[in-house]
This record gives structure tokens, sequence and C-alpha cells, in this order.
């Protein structure tokens, strides 16, 4: 992994400032979270944003998308163009929150489990990689993706 | 998707086959075919190729130089050089980085070819040992390193099976925030691209390596040190069992590969 990659995510890190809160609840009905994290659905903007930064949501590290701004993309998962199109909104979100329900052997990681994890580093340790906010305005953002 | 992906997912399914039919111990992690390694040499640009073939552009050559003259100079409380006890490095080193780490017989252990180095600083020289990712100690060992350039890795001695074992459990083991293996990246996606990057099979060939994106000489566990955090991970510490466990594993996994020390990367 490329250090600049590395300086970049530990400066975003630095500068989010996650406050260490407890995970809010959700309830799992299938394969989906049927009920926005914080009680109230995200904003697009926001999860865009979020999506292409490298130091934030870390997606465009493994997946292609219909981002024609981003250089550099990744080729280990399938493009997100679409992807609202594919999938509920519940579904989706589950996906973000943590795929690892969906697919024991996935590498996307889980954005909203801090529990199970192994050798965190210290700055991230009790943390997850988004606030339930940024999970929401990713999900907001994902189901704008319909083509 | 790729094709090589969708592959990899029928493998998968094949192997949950097998593993439902009690053919096969539950791992998922696929090694490398022997035909299928490649090391990164092969992903640079010809003018990063030429840089790491040639003496007079690899900016390495100035730690094999630094490396030599350290070798003989003598140094601590019993005032020996190196070469006072070594003779000539092109000589008695050739070889020796090819089948490091070695197996320790009064330790017990696996020790890594700075470690070696610095057994030698206090225990033969009587000097303080060097510090790690400092200018001496990567320059002996690049200079040790080069005399076994173009050589093939030798890993093969069993005694360095546990060391191997507890290399090839951190490196298939997830860890860190973004619970990822090495082996995730390594052996089940080498080739792909992580944002834009070509996913090297993370071969230990070349190390001490200059890295044009450190703009400087670094260690193998410098390498490691960059993805463990990466993975947002808790880095292991220089000099750690760990580091040289996956060391063992890597060398053990690259077995019959050249070494390239010192070699050159993005
Ligand atoms: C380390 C790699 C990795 C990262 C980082 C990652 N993903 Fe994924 N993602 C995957 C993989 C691989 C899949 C395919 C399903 C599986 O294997 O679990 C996937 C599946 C998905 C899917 C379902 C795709 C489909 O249409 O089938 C969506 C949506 C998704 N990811 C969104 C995201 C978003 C949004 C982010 C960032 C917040 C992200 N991913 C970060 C690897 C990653
Ligand atoms: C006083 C003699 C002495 C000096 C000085 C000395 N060594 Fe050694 N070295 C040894 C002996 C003896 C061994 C064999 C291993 C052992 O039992 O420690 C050895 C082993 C080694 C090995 C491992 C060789 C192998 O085949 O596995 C390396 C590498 C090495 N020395 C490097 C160095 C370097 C570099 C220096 C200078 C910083 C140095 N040595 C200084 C005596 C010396
Ligand atoms: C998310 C994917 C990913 C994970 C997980 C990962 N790495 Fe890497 N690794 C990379 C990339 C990408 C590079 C190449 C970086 C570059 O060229 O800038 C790399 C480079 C390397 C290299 C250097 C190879 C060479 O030719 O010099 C080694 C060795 C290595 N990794 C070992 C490991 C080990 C051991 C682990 C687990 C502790 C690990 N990696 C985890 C992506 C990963």
């Amino acid at each position: 992994m490329g250090s600049a990659l590395l300086a970049g995510a530990l400066a975003g890190a630095a500068g989010q400032s996650l406050a260490q809160e407890p995970l809010r609840s959700f309830t799992i009905v299938g394969d989906a979270i049927p009920e926005p994290v914080t009680g109230q659905r995200g904003d697009p903007a926001r999860g865009r944003a979020i999506v292409t930064n490298r130091q934030v949501g870390l997606c465009l590290l493994c997946h292609s998308g219909p981002f024609p701004e981003e250089r550099l993309q990744g080729s280990l998962a399938p493009d997100l163009a679409g992807a609202g199109g594919r999938w509920s909104e519940g579904q989706l979100r589950l996906r973000i929150v943590d795929s690892s329900r969906l697919n024991p052997d996935t590498i996307m990681p889980p954005y909203y489990r801090t529990e199970g994890l192994h050798r965190v580093a210290a700055n991230f340790r009790g943390k997850p990689v988004l606030t339930a906010e940024q999970i929401e305005d990713v999900v907001a953002f994902l189901t704008t993706l319909r083509d | 998707m790729r094709e090589g992906v969708i592959s990899r997912r029928a493998a998968r399914l094949l192997l949950a086959a097998c593993i439902a039919l009690g053919a096969l111990p539950p791992s998922s992690q696929a090694e490398i075919p022997a035909a299928e390694r490649r090391s990164s040499y092969e992903l640079m640009s010809a003018e990063t190729k030429a840089m790491q073939d040639e003496d007079s552009a690899n900016p390495g050559m100035l730690w094999v130089l630094d490396g030599e003259a350290l070798w003989n100079r003598r140094a601590g409380e019993a005032d020996r050089s190196c070469a006072d006890c070594h003779d000539a490095a092109p000589q008695s080193m050739r070889g020796v980085a090819a089948r490091y780490p070695a197996f320790d017989e009064k330790r017990g252990t696996a020790v890594d070819l700075q470690g070696r180095i610095n057994l030698c600083r206090t225990e033969q020289q009587k000097a303080p040992p060097l510090a790690f990712e400092r200018q001496e100690l990567l320059a002996l060992t690049t200079y040790v390193g080069r005399q076994s350039r173009g050589l093939p890795i030798d890993a093969s001695d069993p005694r360095l099976d546990p060391a191997v074992e507890t290399g090839r459990e951190i490196f298939t083991r997830r860890q860190g925030q973004l619970n990822l293996a090495c082996a995730q990246c390594h052996d089940d996606n080498w080739g792909q691209k992580l944002a834009g990057i070509v996913m090297p099979q993370a071969h230990p060939t070349g190390y001490p390596l200059y890295r044009l994106e450190w703009q400087t000489l670094g260690s193998l566990q410098r390498r490691l040190r960059n993805c463990l955090i990466g993975m947002r991970a808790e880095p292991y510490g220089y000099g750690s069992a760990e580091y040289v466990a996956i060391e063992a594993f890597l060398m053990r996994r690259a077995h019959g590969m050249p070494i390239e020390t010192p070699a050159v990367r993005p």
C-alpha cells in the first residue's frame, strides 16, 4: 500500500475527530437493514464526497465507479455504477455496515463494526471506519446510482 | 467483473463443495503456484527496471559502497572489523542472504540477516547494536545482501518450519480496522488494481531496497510496517519475532526466486 495513501489515511483520521461514542443499534431483516441507523436519511452530496475520498470512504481503493474526475480507481470489486438499481436502500445499508454478514470471505471492510477485529491500530481502536451519519450519507448517495 | 475474479469465485465454490464433502481442511487461501510467481520487478516501467539493473543508475549502490567501507572498519571493544573474521565478503558472504532468516542453533530460533549482523556487532565486536532503519545497519545488510544478487532463495531448512508457520498464520489472519489479511491482497488479488496501483505478490526478493516513494533505502520490515499501517493494524516493533516469522514465511513462499538486492521499487 502506498505510503502516500497511508499518510493521507492517517491525516484523514486525525482531522475527522471521530468521537468515541457507542455504536447505534440497528435491525437486520433478511439481507438488509431497512431503517436508517441514525433514524433519518442522509445527504447524497456528502455521501459522494465520502465515497470518492480515499482517506475517508476508501471505496475507490477497491471499486471503480462513475467518477470521471477520479483517475486512480480499484479493480478488486464490482463497479459502483448502477448499485442503486441492483440493491434496495436497506440492502445497500447492510453491505456498507458489515458486508461479512452476507459473505464471510469478503474483503470489503466492515464500516460500522468495532467487535471481532484484531490488532487494530491504537488511533482507530474502538471506532468504526465511518460514523452512523456518514453511513447514511453514503447509502443516500448509492441509491442515486441507478444506471 | 474481471475473468480472474470470476474464476476465483468458481474456485471458492469448488472449495466449499470439497469442504462439505470433508475432502479439504477449511482454509480458503490459495497459495500462488510456483509457475505463476512474479517479482514486482516485472510490474515496473522500463525506466525503473533500468534503474535497478544498472549499477551506475541504482541509488541502492550508495548503500552497498557505504557497507563495504563499514565492513572493513574496526569497531567495538574487540577492535575487529567484519573483514578481520570474514575476509572478503564477495566470497564469504556469497549466498548467505539467500538463506536468511536462518535457524540459530544457540538461540533455537530463526534470526534474520539484520539480527545476525547485530549479533556479530554485540558478541564478536563487543559494540552496541546498530539501530533499525539507520544508515549503518542498512548499509551493512545491503552490502551482505548484494553478495547474493541473482542467486536463488533457499528457504528449505526444516528447522525454520515453526517460524514459517507463525508467519503463514499472520499472513492469512485478518487484522486492523479494515479487517484485511495480507493474503487477501497478495495471494487472492495480485494483478488487480488497488487505487490504480497494480497489486504485487509481495515477494521479499529485493530487500533492503530503494523505494522511490520513500526517496531512500529501507528494510523489508519498513515495507511490512507500511502495509500494516495501511490496514490500520498496529505495526509490530522493529526486530520483533513477528517480522522475522513473516520474512521466513515470505522466503519459503519465494523459494527458488532470485535475490535482487538492492532492488528499486516505485
Ligand atoms: C477492500 C476492498 C473494498 C473496499 C475498501 C470497499 N469495498 Fe465494496 N465491495 C468489495 C467487494 C470485493 C465486493 C463484492 C462483494 C463481496 O465480495 O463481498 C463489494 C461489494 C460492494 C457493493 C455491492 C456491489 C454490487 O453491486 O454487487 C457495494 C454497493 C459496495 N461494495 C459499496 C462500497 C462502498 C460505498 C465502499 C466505501 C464506503 C466500499 N464498497 C468499500 C470490496 C471493497
Ligand atoms: C570476531 C570475529 C567476527 C567478527 C568481527 C564478525 N563476525 Fe560475523 N560471524 C562470526 C562467526 C564466528 C560467525 C558464525 C556464527 C556464530 O556462531 O556466531 C559469524 C557469522 C556471520 C554471519 C552469518 C553467516 C552465515 O553463513 O550464516 C554474517 C552475515 C556475519 N557474521 C556478518 C558479520 C558482519 C556484517 C560483521 C561486521 C559488522 C561481522 N560479522 C563481524 C565472527 C565474526
Ligand atoms: C489492501 C491490500 C494490501 C494488504 C492487506 C497488504 N498489502 Fe502488501 N502491498 C500492497 C500494495 C498495493 C503494495 C505495493 C505498493 C506500491 O507499489 O506502492 C504492497 C507491497 C508489499 C510488499 C513489497 C513487495 C516488493 O516487491 O517489494 C510486501 C513484501 C508486502 N506488501 C507484504 C505484505 C504483508 C506481509 C501484509 C500483511 C501484514 C500486506 N502486505 C498487506 C497491498 C496490500
